[in-house]
């Protein structure tokens, strides 16, 4: 591990406290590990870490979701999934234990848009669908069963009537699911 | 990234006013009915034109095979994603209000400028309606069509409002407010420092006096302790890494049990620190009484089993406290003890007073964390809107274990498949024979449920009636083996934890006969049968001890009976230990073995969290009942948890694998807080306070000695200060008619009742505003189809006018 490891300064740490739901520990042992990250990249200290070094974390390695988590969260202008310290923090701090219902449904809502067009509409449904289920053929829903399962989910949480699910009206069926701010977690 | 739409003037001209159509629709369906028909129209004259745009080089949404196959034209374009729309009527779809409020940062700035506006004026620190949160659409009046030129200029305006107001806001209110923005951390601290700097700018300009000043470090100050006071609390937070590693690899469920046992603990430190500061230390320190007889028979060995023994006259017991006032200073001269003045500690008074308010903070605790976890898990309307919730909410992101998620993967397909197939099966009409036949195998099961556990409730009575007679041949005997006699206090702690152990079992069976359709019928079922169970046996242990050993303490030869309760529960509570470790032994190791060895199976058991649930609430209310009778038992149970904790995590680490059924963990947590709280603390709470009401206290040892009831002590204690302090007269009458009397427990009782009715009035009354919210967004999304049809239809008339070369052209003036 070459390279010297920064220490975050006071005042930038009690900024991030402010404006995220991260503790300082949190804070603190988020920026060893994406100092971790950085050393092994090659060349000087690169403010950005690619989604590749992102992804060998533990905590998104299995994850179905791990790249639209990356591309959700990047700021960085070449759309390539790419993290700052800042919006790894982001991610920490929309993932964390006291993250607002609203913001945990709306990052889970961008994430969930594959094509990022605003809505949930059929394609990025059977998308998620398919994420969820996994890639084996004995898990994966028919296209029947898969029809079915959009239809009724359509049916279920349209409200407008529109043949998508757009944020107001995914927020509304969050809200009903008393279990989706405990499992819309990552702990480092 | 929001783009700003331009309507051509000539699509403007174009737009009929309502006045042209035929009449005045008063209907909303007759208007929708009409357009659609009329589009109908426009679709059949204009088919060629719809094939020819298919040279736009945007491209389309073409229509999927999700709509209803016999869909007719009509139902069509129901679905706005139905029609092949053009360009134009794509660009206004994707910039709608609706669609970019998710993405675009201008959307967001509004929004929460909206938010901070309403904020200030109404300074309140949350949003009006409770727990819904609030729609997330900027108002259309505030969204001004413009030019291009306008655009970038009304974003900087909104961001300069939004500034503006967050500078306004309470410093709180304003920290809240960024923190739930949901806008990048870049963007975050700009507009932060957008703030600050206004907020030094204008305290600059007003020359603030000094004191406002100070108050303003002062503020900054306990600001930065609060958030280290936070840090620190967190940093506390008992093992942590533990159970990271057990949601990791077997998700929430289980994971709720580990949190539950965390809880539990943390009921008993605060117990025992109640207990052990003021009952336990003062009398440790001060020596006891010197004319009560300590006989000191001990048989080392079964002591820590037993209790008795050398235990039986330690701090451990009832017995040993003494009920005068502790002096310190005191000296032991020849004619007795001569006190001095010093610090004087009256013993029964404060033990009386801390059980009764340690009983009285666990329950305020417990009703505060039973309605906020059935806040966080209760939903007006439930019945609707399954299957989206389970797509949208049911991924676990803290299972980080490649097999694991594996595991979730196939669980959650197989939840998907089932509930798919039960919403499409049409609802069968069973024949009348088979229901009949259904339910007499439920019946069937529940006699035997209730016949098994009768069995074991009068077994356990005769069984302690012939113990009862033992004990008292023994005692009358005089001389038995001593060894003997104190194995023989463990017959019947071993009889009650093995029948917990076992009936269970049974029932599972039962269960497993009867062949459950939904999982979570069958976990309320099995949750219930067993809590029968342990309430039944508590209840009967209950009599035997206050209503046989404590009424007639001569018959056992007993000086002090809570001494001999307290002993009981203490054997009952380590019993109950030492049979979990067996149970954990086979019922998951060599089942384990069995299970893969012998049957071949590839899946290893599946860790049964209700029942182990019910087994620390079981423990829990034997622990609550000791309380007043031992008062170091908090300190048992806590080292139990402790040992229990790492032993069943690491027999879950080797024996057992997540569990393929679904496991709704916030209801369920929900459900054992509530059985914690009501039989468990409730019964518990009872049995003391009708131990310290009625029952007469040994008259030879004990903080109580000589009283009629424990509940004496206080009244002496205030009959006291009154004779001593005559101006304290109220504080007896009130004590006399507020305590005593039982109006008053009505009355509260009452008025109690008065406020849940109004509450479940106000709840009927919030599900019939969703009802009418719910309609009035169907008829605006009615009317958002409408618009889009009517734009595609003038978008087609003007296409069919133009000619074919300038196609070109009229796309480039139509684009923003």
């Amino acid at each position: 591990m070459g390279g010297t490891s920064t220490k975050l300064p006071k005042d930038l740490l009690s900024e991030y406290q402010e404006l995220t739901f991260l503790t300082k520990q949190e804070i603190l042992l988020a920026h060893k590990i994406f100092s971790e990250l950085q050393d092994r990249e090659n060349g000087p200290y690169s403010t950005r870490v690619s989604m590749e070094k992102i992804l060998t974390l533990p905590e998104l390695k299995s994850n179905p979701f791990q790249k639209r988590i990356c591309h959700v969260f990047s700021t960085s202008d070449m759309k390539d999934g790419s993290l700052s310290f800042e919006d790894f923090l982001d991610l920490l701090s929309a993932f964390s234990d006291s993250a607002t219902l609203e913001i945990k449904s709306h990052y889970a809502f961008r994430i969930f848009d594959f094509d990022d067009d605003g809505t949930l509409d059929a394609r990025d449904l059977e998308k998620l669908v398919n994420s969820l289920t996994g890639e084996t053929d004995d898990t994966r829903l028919t296209a029947e069963e898969m029809r079915q399962l959009i239809s009724n989910i359509l049916e279920e949480s349209d409200i407008d009537k529109d043949g998508t699910v757009n944020l107001s009206e995914f927020q509304h069926v969050i809200s009903r699911s008393p279990d989706f701010v405990s499992s819309f977690k990552i702990v480092l | 990234m929001a783009s700003r739409v331009s309507f051509d003037c000539d699509l403007v001209t174009d737009f009929e006013s309502p006045a042209d159509e035929d009449g005045v629709h008063d209907s909303f369906s007759q208007l929708i009915q009409e357009q659609c028909h009329g589009l109908h129209d426009v679709i059949e004259m204009s088919s060629f034109d719809l094939e020819e745009e298919s040279r736009d080089d945007v491209e389309y949404l073409e229509a999927p095979d999700y709509q209803r196959s016999d869909s007719d034209a009509l139902q069509q374009t129901d679905h706005l994603i139905g029609e092949r729309w053009s360009s134009d009527t794509l660009k206004v779809l994707s910039s709608m209000p609706s669609r970019t409020i998710g993405r675009s940062r201008g959307a967001i700035i509004s929004q929460y400028c909206n938010r901070t506006m309403q904020l200030r004026r109404r300074k309140q620190s949350r949003p009006s309606i409770q727990h819904f949160p609030r729609s997330a659409r900027p108002s259309i009046r505030g969204y001004r069509v413009e030019t291009d030129g306008a655009g970038f200029e009304e974003e900087e305006n909104k961001r300069e409002r939004l500034v503006n107001n967050l500078q306004n806001l309470s410093v709180n209110d304003r920290v809240r407010m960024l923190r739930a923005m949901p806008l990048s951390l870049a963007e975050k601290k700009e507009l932060r420092m957008l703030v600050l700097n206004k907020a030094e700018h204008s305290v600059s300009q007003n020359q603030i006096p000094c004191c406002s000043q100070l108050k303003y470090y002062i503020i900054i100050a306990l600001r930065h302790g609060w958030y280290g006071w936070l840090s620190f609390l967190s940093s506390l937070q008992l093992w942590q890494t533990a159970l990271k590693c057990v949601g990791g690899r077997f998700g929430t469920g289980v994971l709720s049990y580990f949190v539950f046992l965390r809880t539990l603990l943390f009921f008993n430190v605060f117990l025992f620190l109640v207990t052990g500061l003021l009952l336990v230390v003062p009398q440790a320190i001060m020596h006891p009484d010197p004319d009560q007889n300590v006989s000191v028979s001990s048989t080392w060995g079964l002591e820590v089993l037993t209790g008795a023994g050398y235990f039986s006259h330690s701090v451990l017991y009832y017995g040993y406290y003494s009920n005068k006032m502790l002096q310190t200073g005191c000296s032991a001269s020849r004619n007795g003890t001569s006190c001095t003045s010093g610090l004087s500690y009256n013993m029964p008074l404060v033990y009386f007073f801390t059980i009764g308010a340690a009983f009285f903070v666990t329950c305020i605790i417990l009703v505060y964390s039973m309605s906020k976890s059935f806040g966080q898990s209760f939903r007006i309307d439930k019945s609707k809107g399954l299957l989206a919730i389970k797509v949208f909410g049911s991924w676990d992101f803290k299972v980080i274990k490649k097999s694991s998620v594996r595991l979730q993967r196939a669980n959650i397909g197989t939840q998907l498949k089932e509930l798919v197939a039960e919403v499409n099966r049409q609802k069968q009409k069973f024949p009348v024979l088979q229901r009949l036949f259904r339910l007499f195998i439920h019946m069937l099961a529940w006699i035997m449920c209730l016949g098994s556990t009768l069995a074991c409730v009068l077994a356990v009575y005769y069984f302690s009636e012939y113990m009862h007679r033992d004990l008292h041949m023994r005692a009358h005997a005089g001389s038995s083996d001593p060894l003997l006699k104190e194995a023989s206090l463990l017959a019947v702690p071993v009889v009650v934890s093995s029948f917990n152990l076992l009936l269970p079992g049974f029932f599972n069976a039962v269960a497993w006969m009867e062949e459950y359709d939904s999982p979570s019928v069958l976990n309320y079922v099995s949750i219930s049968r067993n809590l029968l169970l342990k309430v039944s046996v508590l209840g009967v242990l209950c009599y035997y001890w206050l209503g046989r050993v404590a009424s007639e303490p001569h018959l056992l030869r007993l000086e002090c009976w809570e001494s001999f309760v307290g002993q009981e529960l203490y054997r009952f509570l380590l019993m109950d230990f030492i049979f979990m470790l067996l149970d954990t032994f086979f019922g998951e190791f060599l089942w384990r073995l069995f299970s893969q060895k012998a049957l071949k199976r590839k899946r290893k058991p599946v860790f049964d969290i209700a029942r182990n649930v019910l087994e620390l609430i079981y423990g829990q209310t034997l622990a609550w009942l000791g309380v007043l009778f031992s008062p170091l038992l908090p300190a048992v149970q806590i080292i139990k948890l402790i040992l229990l904790f790492y032993m069943k995590k690491v027999s879950l680490k080797m024996n057992c694998q997540a569990s393929g059924k679904p496991w709704r963990a916030s209801q369920m947590t929900t459900i054992f807080i509530t059985l914690l709280c009501f039989p468990a603390f409730l019964g518990a709470a009872v049995c003391v306070t009708y131990t310290m009401w009625t029952m007469q206290p040994s008259q030879r040892c004990g903080p109580f000695q000589g009283l009629k009831t424990m509940f004496q002590a206080g009244k002496l204690w205030v009959q006291e200060l009154a004779a001593v302090n005559p101006d304290l007269h109220w504080l007896a009458s009130a004590h006399a008619y507020l305590v005593e009397n039982p109006l008053f427990l009505f009355l509260s009782a009452g008025i109690f009742l008065i406020v849940i009715y109004f509450h479940s009035q106000v709840v009927d009354g919030q599900r019939k505003i969703i009802e009418l919210l719910q309609e009035q967004i169907e008829n605006e999304g009615e009317d958002k189809k409408f618009l889009i049809t009517r734009l595609q239809d003038i978008h087609e008339r003007k296409r069919g006018r133009t000619p074919r070369r300038v196609q070109g052209a009229s796309e480039d003036s139509s684009y923003s």
